[in-house]
């Protein structure tokens, strides 16, 4: 299969988006606050780019409650898994190709 | 249209996000340095104010007669060598969490505590238990043990190298089961001079 920058999944052109992503590929759940602190975003931002993700089915949430406040986790779906490893095998081969 | 070097960074920013959402490397080497030095500083004290030498399983420290006022004051000793060592620890660690504009109580150090807390419980609650049934010569070992499984444990979420100094640790510990007369000694090189060293090469390989 030959790989090109047409490859690359336009959900990840944000950084914000590449970066939920990366947490989340080596965590096997991450709530929001952990999500904002790791990524240094406020809070509106971060909610709009996961919900692109989630809306793409690359992320998904469980709502529970934590002492009767709100507490949302974050995962990553098998199809956002795959899209992640593919999207980092094309950036090695677009890197290592122009070497 | 992005160019190469924007790959790069999109690799190298990825890489650093599973870093520090998976590692809590905000641990200090120059805490590890102090523990040390509290460590010996409390295992000269046991052992030449308090005259605490155990040789043998069943020993008489607890029957002589200064012995129980002596045991009282070897458990205070051991909680200030704690106190001190897991307080500079946290403040060393929220110091270097600070300046990494990270927060010390955060997803990553709350797994590293709850890997370690389970070993160091155990062990906790074991020594106690010994200690009432007047089983002092183990102690010192046991100690060693358990922290070196809490520490191996923990190298999951921290520096790849706490494994080791796990590992020194539940060997030392071991050895002081099998040479019981060296317990304290072996403790002492295992929480001061190991811990001592270790802190330095923290200090030297990340820190500076």
């Amino acid at each position: 299969m030959k790989l090109s920058i047409d490859d690359l999944h336009k959900a990840f052109e944000s950084r914000v988006r590449l970066g939920i992503m990366s947490a989340l590929a080596v965590n096997d759940e991450l709530d929001f606050s952990s999500l904002k602190e790791f990524l240094d975003v406020t809070d509106g931002n971060l909610a709009t780019h996961i919900k692109k993700l989630e809306k793409l089915d690359f992320v998904e949430s469980e709502k529970s409650f934590i002492d009767n406040k709100p507490n949302t986790k974050y995962s990553m779906t098998k199809k956002g898994k795959k899209a992640f490893d593919d999207h980092l095998k094309v950036l090695e081969t677009i890197i290592n190709s122009n070497k | 249209m992005k160019e190469q070097k924007d790959y790069i960074q999109d690799l190298a920013e990825i890489r650093s996000m599973m870093e520090r959402s998976s590692k809590f490397l905000s641990l200090s080497g120059l805490a590890g340095v102090m523990a040390g030095i509290y460590a010996l500083a409390g295992a000269w004290i046991a052992y030449s104010v308090l005259e605490f030498t155990p040789q043998t399983v069943s020993s008489g420290y607890i029957e002589t007669g200064t012995g129980a006022a002596n045991l009282t004051q070897l458990i205070l000793l051991a909680a200030v060598v704690l106190v001190l060592a897991v307080g500079t620890a946290i403040a060393f660690s929220y110091r270097k969490a600070s300046k990494r504009g990270e927060s010390v109580w955060n997803a990553v150090s709350k797994r590293l505590l709850a890997g370690m807390s389970v070993p160091l419980l155990t062990g906790g609650l074991l020594v106690l238990i010994l200690l009432s049934k007047g089983v002092l010569v183990l102690i010192a070992p046991l100690t060693l043990i358990f922290y070196g499984l809490a520490l191996y444990n923990a190298s999951k979420f921290s520096y790849d190298d706490v494994k080791y100094l796990g590992m020194i640790q539940i060997g030392l510990g071991l050895l002081g089961t099998l040479y019981t007369g060296y317990g304290l000694l072996l403790w002492a090189i295992g929480f001061g001079v190991v811990h001592i060293i270790y802190g330095i090469y923290i200090h030297i390989r990340y820190e500076r």
